[in-house]
């Protein structure tokens, strides 16, 4: 009791010597309150069932009944299924070839050639995300530049992007066009920090470059691929959202669509409010369980971990 | 021996140069090929099914129809108003998150610390942050699109950390010689905080500049639309009409050569600023991810 009196009374004196501080604080503080902690007390509808004109307060209460709702229907599989699927294929792609192409750029020796690599494949991750888009939808429409290709190759013809079999394909290999050189670029620079003691070392003992590589280089840059797969995973199920609702179509649905372009679709197009906040909670709690998991298990095994 | 592992070494260095070589042309092909399709004729362009290495034909008809065209322009004039005044008002606030986060004796500063660190990983989801912007009245202001994602915790913990490398002696001899917290902030800690303060209004100029998802959930009014939300209409949605009806000076029929055209202007348009622009910023965006990735 004492103590709460006093701790009081300190942060009393402490607001009086301070006060310009906690004035500077203010509007940070109250963007993180409206913007993210109001949000996280609107998760309360996903309880309800929430009329826009009657509000939080007088929307009636339902328990459970919008969960259930989902996992009864049959987009609920198919929307778990197809996040999991198309987040794990992009990970499989996406992960270790940034890796491949950093070591082997580390390779490189004439130093202006490597910096024009890495420049150039730098590039994509500039271009934004709804005129790459637009740069895949032309080049995968009937008779476009890259589905004349794949169809000489024997492949399928017309309209690839809504071809139910191509397009996470498409989703992932466009992907990692875009984001190869900008996910190598911090493993590139933290390649640099590696002690070349090490490496006189390992000449000195007699190893050629492939076993310098894989005993001096990859250790170096282990604990940086580590955190980057824990971060890659704790995101695992919110996927490129903004890029799959700009590509695809209801053709596709049957493989595109993901529980986050599920919640906005049933959320701000058809005003299910209540519903899509309780399937969009659903995902959020998955993906913190997922973070959870992934770095309690690189704690674990390697002793590297987020927090 | 000792022959061999030369041969092989050579080989494999020959090898990686051109795996390099052709990972940039990867790179770059799609965009010279948008390029050369901008210039090139449009009634030739319609019969196209390859990767272009140069135009077909010349022509810059369809870069005057898109810079005739109101809603390109309009989306240009609207992103910049976006891009200046949501750039500055995230700075000034990053900064000034940052300065109180990085003070020693803060109250709960590890619990603050951790509610916002804690906002990275789990949030209210999409539903509740549209119901929260719509009931504070932004719909259809461009407060929608600045204010709501203005603080971003990535940039905000990178400056802290900037921050907190300046040795505490500075802002104590300020503050002996009466220095309020806000004069420290503004004239001790953002002047060495300079290099680590031009990587985050990259980031959030970037960021503002590709941003569309926000200003078409909350933005109806056309004049508002920032230019890639324009260019979602055309690029996307396949919906030209924006820029094809305006300059109405042929028949309809005739304007639908224009259509595949008119998207490769748009595109280039779009594009070739940040593509000129981005070499030069580049280091700035390794050193922020940098430390951004150490300190996650």
């Amino acid at each position: 009791m004492t103590t709460t009196i006093q701790r009081k009374g300190r942060i009393r004196r402490d607001f009086k010597r301070n006060w310009n501080v906690y004035l500077i604080a203010l509007p940070v503080v109250a963007f993180y309150i409206i913007f993210h902690y109001v949000p996280m007390a609107g998760i309360v509808i996903a309880f309800q069932k929430y009329i826009p004109s009657k509000g939080i307060f007088g929307s009636p209460f339902v328990g459970f009944e919008n969960f259930r709702s989902f996992f009864n229907s049959m987009y609920c599989w198919r929307t778990i299924s197809n996040t999991f699927i198309l987040s794990l294929y992009d990970l499989a792609v996406g992960f270790p070839i940034p890796i491949v192409f950093a070591l082997l750029l580390n390779e490189i020796r004439n130093k202006p050639y490597k910096r024009v690599v890495q420049t150039v494949t730098y590039m994509p991750f500039f271009i934004s995300i709804v005129v790459v888009c637009g740069m895949i939808t032309d080049a995968f429409k009937s008779s476009g530049p890259l589905s004349t290709i794949i169809t000489s190759m024997g492949g399928p013809t017309g309209n690839l992007l809504g071809k139910p079999t191509m397009f996470r394909g498409i989703f992932v290999y466009t992907n990692l066009w875009q984001n190869m050189g900008s996910n190598s670029i911090i493993l590139v620079a933290t390649l640099t920090t590696i002690d070349p003691e090490l490496y006189e070392a390992a000449t000195l003992d007699g190893a050629n470059r492939l076993q310098k590589a894989i005993h001096v280089t990859l250790p170096g840059i282990m604990s940086t691929i580590i955190i980057l797969l824990i971060l890659r995973i704790g995101s695992l199920m919110t996927v490129s959202f903004e890029k799959i609702i700009l590509l695809y179509s209801p053709s596709t649905y049957s493989v595109s669509d993901v529980i986050s372009t599920f919640v906005y679709r049933r959320g701000i197009e058809n005003m299910e409010f209540g519903y899509s906040t309780a399937v969009g909670l659903f995902n959020s709690l998955c993906n913190f369980a997922l973070l959870l998991m992934a770095n309690a298990f690189s704690r674990h095994f390697s002793e590297t971990s987020l927090f | 021996m000792y022959k061999r592992k030369f041969t092989v070494g050579t080989i494999f260095d020959i090898a990686n140069h051109i795996l390099m070589f052709i990972l940039c042309l990867l790179c770059v092909l799609p965009v010279i090929h948008v390029i050369n399709c901008s210039f090139s004729d449009p009634k030739e362009l319609l019969q196209n099914n390859s990767i272009l290495i140069r135009p077909l034909g010349f022509t810059t008809l369809g870069y005057s129809l898109i810079f005739k065209n109101n809603s390109i322009l309009n989306g240009y004039v609207n992103t910049l108003i976006y891009l200046v005044t949501g750039t500055l008002l995230s700075t000034c606030l990053t900064i000034m998150g940052a300065f109180v986060l990085s003070r020693k004796n803060l109250y709960w500063g590890k619990l603050i610390m951790f509610l916002i660190t804690f906002t990275m990983f789990f949030s209210g989801g999409l539903i509740p942050f549209y119901l929260v912007v719509n009931n504070l009245g932004l719909m259809d202001t461009r407060l929608a699109v600045i204010l709501p994602t203005a603080l971003n915790t990535f940039n905000l913990i990178i400056m802290r950390t900037a921050m907190n490398e300046i040795p505490a002696g500075l802002e104590e001899s300020a503050m002996i010689d009466g220095a309020s917290p806000f004069v420290i902030m503004t004239r001790i800690i953002v002047p060495l905080c300079k290099a680590s303060i031009a990587v985050i209004v990259l980031f959030y100029g970037v960021g503002i500049w590709n941003s569309w998802f926000n200003a078409s959930m909350f933005i109806r009014n056309r004049k508002l639309y920032p230019l890639q939300l324009v260019l979602k209409e055309i690029l996307v949605s396949n919906d030209t009409s924006a820029v094809l009806n305006s300059s109405a000076d042929q028949t309809g029929k005739s304007m639908d050569i224009y259509k595949p055209l008119v998207k490769y202007c748009t595109i280039v348009a779009a594009t070739l600023p940040v593509l000129c622009f981005y070499p030069f910023v580049q280091k700035y965006f390794v050193t922020g991810m940098m430390i951004g990735s150490l300190k996650g």
